[in-house]
């Protein structure tokens, strides 16, 4: 099949990578880039693992051609830490044990990651909502949730102290 | 000094798992020129294969060959104990189930091997197929004889109960499969070593087996074959024994191209070749006083095993021994088969038929209760195991010793204020409407060691470098479950380092041989017993070295017995300032050319089971619990929720409270998908229906209880066991049980008032239509 070019900005540096159009975003980043930190758990939608932000909105990037990340910016679960500082939803779910097997953490990540930038104090409801889209075999999600609100509550903190 | 073990410490590679670097199977890189394989597929449940041609596949650009029957150069088997597997079929032989692999296509990439699989023609002949296991029941399809474990004579009982004026109460009882769905699918890479000897990374719980398998297939010896398994992305048993075919397809497409080749599975691959928790059919009779005693109890329990044995006798076994869960049945017969039917081979999964075996007796509880006009709750607490001697005693024959069951029952009552919620839910359902609640506390009594006893057994290796920093292997593979902090925890304990000292090494068979797989929530126990054994040599070695050296530092002559490690110090014990570095020490026993690694070792003492007569001593201690769940019922649609759960487990002294009280949360909720919302269809000619996330749905972030409390039984330590800890992997899958009784304690609401259903039928998966059938049958 006739290849394309794709020019697409992930985790602040641009690319021109060349693949086949039926290929997925997800494709591209782990065949393409090797940033394996984005899964696989389905390929159709359904569980969440291959969650990245595109224009900073969370999306399954195996639901997504290539053709379709042109012009676009992609932040993956690699993109998270600034200059090897952890975010602080990263750090959250070490403390807080939010994982366990670690597979579903990048997708988890990156969709706590867009719901605490629209929602810099969401409610225990709204965030089992937005992960709701992120399966997990293992935790049982307690610990997620509670990653998350300490993530949202240190941020609030840290936000107070730069803002004086 | 600071104790390392006992804290709550993050998972080993939590930074690698939040920065996406962790490596799992499937990120590996690829050497140039690897190959992916894809299976051609039986779309028969139960056919004889006729001929199977090929010529059409190799014309599509990517596939490079065709793997099929006559290219395996060993044994055409992955049957980890029975030889019942074939790898690959050929004109001739039998496929038995749906979506069996026939042969492997190889290809330079997924899409060319898949579309090759898509044009490899296999002719079959169509054969009858056995799905439901009451039909394999009726035709004798079975994979084993019969096992059994007796106490006492049913038979008299059951002659006797009228006459004693008990009621005999019986029924059938089928449990449902579940899928492992480990977020991770399968998938092996392997690649050919020089001299045709073979390098395998592999998402398995037992890299020793699947080395053994990969071996057999290629003919070779068994240290002709290296596994490795750096972490699993989830396995929950579903990795115990099959991962091993994949390994020995990408082994044998290795051996014969050359080339690195990589079989990882798709999710629905995934889903529709590879086995699940066993579907089971119960049969019992049970005699109750009038009064609620439990007199004696008839039982046969057939374990739907699909196409090949795999485990499943075993699975069959542990069943067998949790048919009593924490209930005390003076008189027992427990009879118990494998059928065989044309499904997947069913395989471990977390609990390994104790979840099957408690549900049974939760469902015999709950239907005996009713039919006297009992409340189940007070059945359940009256029979409870109890005291000392025969009320301690399990139907084959084990004392339960230190009973912590009646502590945790009553425990959890208090602090989750079951009696008043319990009132308040009564008065508020006795009012009527479509939404009604239910609750319900239900024990957990887990035994603990491989049923198999020589399985019991664990290896380890630890190195020291001359900079005092620390490499430890062990057998024991992770996969999530939080073992190698453990066992890192344990090597920083004995040896008196940080934990930052301690590196975890992948999980390789050529570091310790001949392991047993990481299952029956065993890992830390028997692994943790091998890593402190070789800790402690290595202690011993040292030891004298720093009694030198102390002594070198102008004080009074120190013994070796006499001094402490810890906080990355060797100290003497009465005078702890006097202490040196342990990388001083270690360089001092280096240049003494003193060894600074060892292997250790650790066998569970005292175990021991006779199959012939079903009495020992299977277990080397049980893991208890309880859980009550509160949930509210939709009368009009069936749909459910659970509003609250309580849990109060035993962990015995726990090695690492975040770790233990992750596993409590999430095999929890794995019990309760179990038997809610899971469920596992095969459609009338056995093709899997529910193959993918869109079609099983396992429990969601908005599924779990709003409000959940989790505590650890306190002063709880095992004594015999690594460090008083005690395993925590499978027991509180169980607790999710108590969901489905107060499932049903809010259907029976449902009755005409005033009345009292003598039985609450509910299926297991309790899925939304199961409940409004239920509703259905008690309203009348
Ligand atoms: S892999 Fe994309 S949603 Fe599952
Ligand atoms: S931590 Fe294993 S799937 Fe979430």
């Amino acid at each position: 099949m006739a290849k394309m070019i794709i020019n697409v900005e992930v985790n602040g540096e641009r690319q021109e990578l060349l693949t086949e159009p039926h290929r997925t975003l997800l494709d591209l980043l782990r065949d393409n880039l090797s940033l394996t930190g984005t899964k696989e758990g389905c390929g159709t939608g359904d569980c969440g693992a291959c969650t990245v932000l595109i224009d900073g909105r969370p999306v399954n990037s195996c639901l997504v051609l290539a053709p379709e990340a042109e012009g676009r910016r992609v932040t993956t679960v690699e993109g998270l830490a600034e200059d090897n500082k952890l975010h602080p939803v990263q750090t959250a779910f070490i403390e807080e044990g939010g994982l366990q097997c670690g597979i579903c953490t990048p997708g988890m990540l990156i969709s706590a990651v867009a719901l605490l930038r629209s929602n810099t104090e969401p409610s225990e409801q709204s965030i089992r909502y937005a992960i709701s889209g992120n399966l997990c075999r293992c935790t049982g999600y307690d610990k997620i949730v509670r990653a998350i609100e300490v993530a949202s509550k240190r941020m609030k903190a840290n936000a107070a102290i730069a803002s004086h | 000094m600071t104790r390392v073990v006992g804290r709550p410490t993050p998972h080993e590679s939590a930074r690698l798992h939040v920065t996406g670097q962790a490596r799992y199977t499937d990120d590996l890189p690829l050497p140039p020129g690897a190959l992916h394989g894809w299976p051609v597929t039986s779309p028969h449940a139960h056919a004889r294969v006729v001929a199977i041609a090929v010529s059409e596949a190799t014309t599509i650009p990517g596939v490079v060959t065709i793997l099929t029957r006559e290219d395996v150069p060993g044994e055409n088997n992955s049957g980890p104990l029975r030889h019942d597997e074939p790898l690959f079929l050929g004109a001739g032989d039998v496929a038995t189930y749906h979506g069996q692999a026939i042969a492997w296509v190889l290809g330079t990439s997924v899409e060319a091997a898949r579309q090759g699989a898509g044009r490899v023609v296999v002719t079959y002949e169509k054969l009858d197929a056995i799905l439901d296991p009451a039909d394999a029941i009726r035709l004798g399809s079975v994979h084993t004889d019969p096992q059994w474990i007796r106490r006492g004579d049913v038979d008299v009982e059951l002659v006797g109960a009228g006459e004693a004026g008990h009621a005999i109460v019986s029924g059938e009882f089928r449990m449902g499969a579940q899928d492992h769905f480990p977020l991770e699918t399968h998938v092996s890479v392997a690649l050919a070593d020089e001299d045709g000897r073979m390098m395998v990374h592999s998402s398995t719980q037992h890299p020793s087996e699947t080395q053994a398998i990969v071996a057999h297939a290629l003919g070779l010896s068994l240290n002709d074959v290296v596994v490795q398994c750096v972490r699993m992305g989830g396995g929950f048993g579903g990795k115990e024994t099959q991962a091993n075919a994949w390994a020995a397809v990408a082994a044998i497409g290795a051996w014969k191209t050359g080339r690195a080749v990589k079989v990882r599975l798709d999710r629905d691959r995934h889903m529709i070749l590879t086995g699940k928790r066993h579907p089971f059919l119960a049969r019992y009779r049970v005699v109750v006083s009038r009064s609620g005693d439990l007199c004696g109890l008839d039982l046969e329990l057939y374990a739907d095993g699909g196409w090949s044995l795999d485990l499943s006798d075993a699975v069959l076994g542990r069943a067998m021994f949790h048919a009593d869960n924490g209930y005390f049945f003076p008189v027992m017969r427990v009879r118990g088969q494998v059928l065989k039917t044309h499904k997947t081979s069913q395989t471990a999964f977390r609990g390994f038929g104790g979840p099957q075996g408690v549900a049974v007796a939760e469902e015999i509880i709950d239907c005996a209760a009713r039919a006297i006009g009992m409340d189940p709750h007070d059945v359940r607490t009256r029979n409870l195991y109890r005291g000392s001697g025969e009320t301690n005693t399990t139907h084959y024959g084990q004392e339960i010793g230190d009973n912590r069951l009646a502590i945790i029952w009553e425990g959890v009552q208090d602090s989750g204020e079951f009696v008043s919620r319990r009132e308040a839910i009564r008065a508020a359902n006795d009012l009527g409407g479509g939404m009604r609640r239910g609750i319900a506390v239900t024990p957990v009594k887990f035994g603990i060691s491989f049923t198999t006893t020589f399985l019991n057994q664990a290896g380890a290796l630890v190195l020291i470098y001359s900079d005092g920093s620390v490499q430890v292997n062990h057998g024991g593979t992770e996969m999530g479950q939080g073992l190698q902090v453990k066992m890192a925890q344990v090597a920083a304990e004995v040896l008196g380092v940080p934990l930052a000292s301690i590196r975890m090494m992948p999980t390789r068979t050529d570091k310790v041989p001949n392991t047993s797989a990481t299952a029956a929530s065993s890992g830390s126990d028997l692994n943790g017993g091998a890593v402190r054994d070789a800790c402690l040599t290595l202690r011993g070695r040292l030891a004298p070295v720093a009694a030198q050296l102390l002594t070198a530092h102008g004080a009074p002559a120190v013994h070796a017995d006499d001094v402490d490690f810890g906080d990355g110090q060797v100290s003497v014990r009465s005078r702890p300032d006097q202490r040196v570095a342990f990388a001083s020490v270690v360089r001092a026993a280096y240049l003494a050319r003193v060894g600074l690694s060892s292997t250790g070792y650790y066998r569970t003492p005292g175990i021991w089971f006779d199959k012939a007569s079903g009495r020992g001593k299977p277990f080397h201690y049980y893991a208890c619990g309880a859980a009550i769940a509160e949930v509210e019922v939709d009368g009009f649609t069936g749909q459910m929720r659970v509003l609250r759960v309580d849990i109060l487990h035993d962990v015995g002294s726990s090695l690492n409270p975040l770790v233990d009280t992750g596993q409590v949360e999430g095999g929890f909720i794995q019990g309760m998908g179990w038997v809610t919302m899971e469920e596992v269809v095969w459609g009338i000619d056995g093709r899997l229906l529910t193959h993918a996330p869109s079609t099983y749905k396992i429990p969601a972030s908005t599924d779990v209880p709003g409000d959940w409390r989790v505590t650890l039984l306190p002063r709880a330590a095992q004594p015999g066991v690594i460090y008083g800890s005690k395993a925590v992997g499978e027991p509180p899958l169980m607790l999710g049980l108590c969901v489905r009784e107060a499932i049903r304690d809010a259907v029976a609401s449902f009755a005409p008032r005033g009345s009292h259903p003598e039985r609450v039928g509910l299926a297991l998966p309790a899925t939304g239509e199961a409940i409004l059938d239920a509703i259905d049958a008690v309203r009348g």
